[in-house]
C-alpha cells in the first residue's frame, strides 16, 4: 500500500529559486538561509519518496483572471516550467505520477472534494523553488510530483479548516492506493509577508513561531484562523500558510516535529522550513 | 465607493476581493498578457498601441504608463499581476516594495534584513492615522 510518511512546509519565495540559479546560495545575504536548508535535503536523500505531493500556488502563470480554480489537481505525465515574464527557469521537467493523481482525483471527488483535474500546466516557482530548497540542482528530480494548485489570490481563499479537511481527505486517499509507494506532501507559501501597499515588508516573526509550533501542539488553532486574522498579523500573503493545513491534515493527528529553520529575510519575506513525521 | 469589510481597517492593503477584481480584470489580463515574450516586445516598442488592445480604464491606462505602483493597485490590479510590468522594467519586489511604500531601496532593503516592517503599529488604520 501506499504509504504517507511525512510533510514538509516551506516557503516558496520566488528569490531563493534565484538565489540557486545565478549561484548566490553562498553570499553573506543568502548563505545563513541555505544553511539551514541543508539538513532537510540531508533528511529528504536519504528518506528518498517515490512521489510528492506539492501544495503550492500560481502566481498568474497557468492560470489567469480567466480562470480561477480553487483546488487544481495535477494528472499529467509531466510538467513544463512557466516562464513568468523572465523566461523559464532552467530547472528540470516536473514528473507527474498520472495514476495516483487519478487515483487521488477519483477518490477525492467521491470524498466531496470537487477538485479541478488538470492536463496542462506550466509550474512556475511556487512549485520549482520548493524542489529548488529540498533537492538543490540535480539533473533530474529524484521523485514524482504531483501539483496540488491553491488559489490563494483572489479572496476569497479556501479556508484554513477546508483546507485541512482536503489535507485528510489526501491522506485517506493515499492508504487506498494499492501500490507500494513511499508518498511525502509539501505544503508551501508564507510565511509572514506582505508584498503590495503602503505595508510592503511586513514581517511578523512572533505569529510565524507561534504557527510552527502549533503544527504540533495546537492544531485546532491554527485550523481556526481567519483571512483576516492572516492578512492583518501576517501580512496580505500571509494567507497562502492555509496551504500548509492542507499538508498538516494529510499527516497523522501526532505527527512530530523533525526539524525546523526560520530566516528573516528572504526577499520580502520571511522565509519558514519544517519537517514533520508520522510516529 | 467601495463596500466596508472586515479587512478595510488594515492599513497600506489592497485586499483583492470580488469589488477589486471586477475593477481590474482588465487591467491584470493586459499584465497577463506580459508572460508571453512576443508581447513583451511589442509592449517594448510602443506602450500606448499596445495598450489600446485592452479596454482600460483612462485612470487605469495612466497608471500603467506612470508606473504608479500603488494606483494600479487602487484601480483594480493584483500584485502578482502589476508585477508582470516591474519585471518588463527589470524591478525587483524589494524595489517595487520600496516605491509603493515611499522609501528609498536602500532604505526599504535595511528594514528587510533588520527584520521587516514591524506588526506593533501597523495592524489598523487607526494606528496610522494617529502617528500622523
Amino acid at each position: 500500500m501506499a504509504d504517507l510518511f511525512a510533510g514538509i512546509g516551506t516557503s516558496h519565495v520566488p528569490g531563493i529559486g534565484a538565489a540557486v540559479d545565478k549561484g548566490m546560495t553562498q553570499n553573506d545575504y543568502w548563505k545563513p538561509l541555505f544553511d539551514g536548508y541543508e539538513p532537510a535535503r540531508e533528511w529528504l536523500a536519504k528518506e528518498a519518496p517515490d512521489v510528492v505531493i506539492i501544495v503550492y500556488n500560481d502566481h498568474a502563470s497557468a492560470f489567469s483572471m480567466e480562470l480561477i480554480p480553487t483546488f487544481a489537481l495535477g494528472v499529467a505525465a509531466e510538467f513544463q516550467p512557466a516562464d513568468e515574464g523572465y523566461g523559464p527557469r532552467k530547472v528540470p521537467t516536473v514528473q507527474g505520477h498520472p495514476e495516483l493523481a487519478w487515483h487521488l482525483a477519483e477518490s477525492l471527488i467521491l470524498d466531496e472534494f470537487d477538485m479541478t483535474i488538470v492536463n496542462e500546466m506550466p509550474v512556475d516557482h511556487g512549485l520549482t523553488v520548493p524542489l529548488s530548497i529540498t533537492c538543490g540542482q540535480p539533473e533530474a528530480w529524484p521523485f514524482k510530483v504531483i501539483p496540488l494548485c491553491v488559489n490563494v489570490i483572489q479572496y476569497p481563499q479556501p479556508t484554513g479548516n477546508r483546507c485541512y479537511q482536503l489535507g485528510k481527505a489526501i491522506r485517506r486517499a493515499v492508504d487506498s492506493f494499492d501500490r507500494d509507494l513511499k508518498v511525502a506532501i509539501f505544503g508551501t507559501g508564507g510565511m509572514s509577508h506582505q508584498l503590495q501597499g503602503e505595508r510592503a515588508g511586513l514581517v511578523n516573526a512572533e505569529f510565524d513561531i507561534a504557527f510552527l509550533d502549533d503544527l504540533t501542539r495546537n492544531v485546532d488553532r491554527l485550523v481556526n484562523i481567519s483571512h483576516v486574522e492572516y492578512m492583518r498579523e501576517s501580512g496580505s500573503e500571509g494567507a497562502e500558510l492555509v496551504m500548509w493545513m492542507i499538508m498538516r491534515g494529510a499527516l497523522d493527528d501526532d505527527a512530530k516535529e523533525l526539524y525546523r529553520h526560520f530566516h528573516v529575510p528572504a526577499s520580502n519575506t520571511a522565509a519558514g522550513l519544517i519537517i514533520l513525521e508520522n510516529p | 465607493m467601495r463596500e466596508d469589510r472586515i479587512y478595510s481597517d488594515i492599513p497600506g492593503t489592497y485586499v483583492f476581493d470580488p469589488q477589486h477584481s471586477m475593477q481590474g480584470y482588465h487591467l491584470n489580463m493586459f499584465c497577463m498578457s506580459l508572460n508571453k515574450p512576443e508581447n513583451r516586445e511589442k509592449f517594448r516598442q510602443d506602450e500606448e498601441s499596445y495598450l489600446d488592445r485592452f479596454p482600460l480604464t483612462p485612470e487605469q491606462r495612466q497608471a500603467v504608463l506612470n508606473r504608479d505602483w500603488v494606483g494600479m493597485l487602487r484601480l483594480g490590479g493584483n500584485i502578482y499581476y502589476t508585477f508582470k510590468i516591474a519585471i518588463f522594467d527589470g524591478l525587483s519586489m524589494q524595489q517595487v516594495g520600496a516605491l509603493m511604500s515611499g522609501v528609498e531601496t536602500e532604505a526599504f532593503q535595511k528594514m528587510m534584513v533588520d527584520g521587516g516592517r514591524p506588526i506593533e503599529g501597523n495592524r489598523f488604520k487607526s494606528e496610522w492615522h494617529n502617528n500622523g
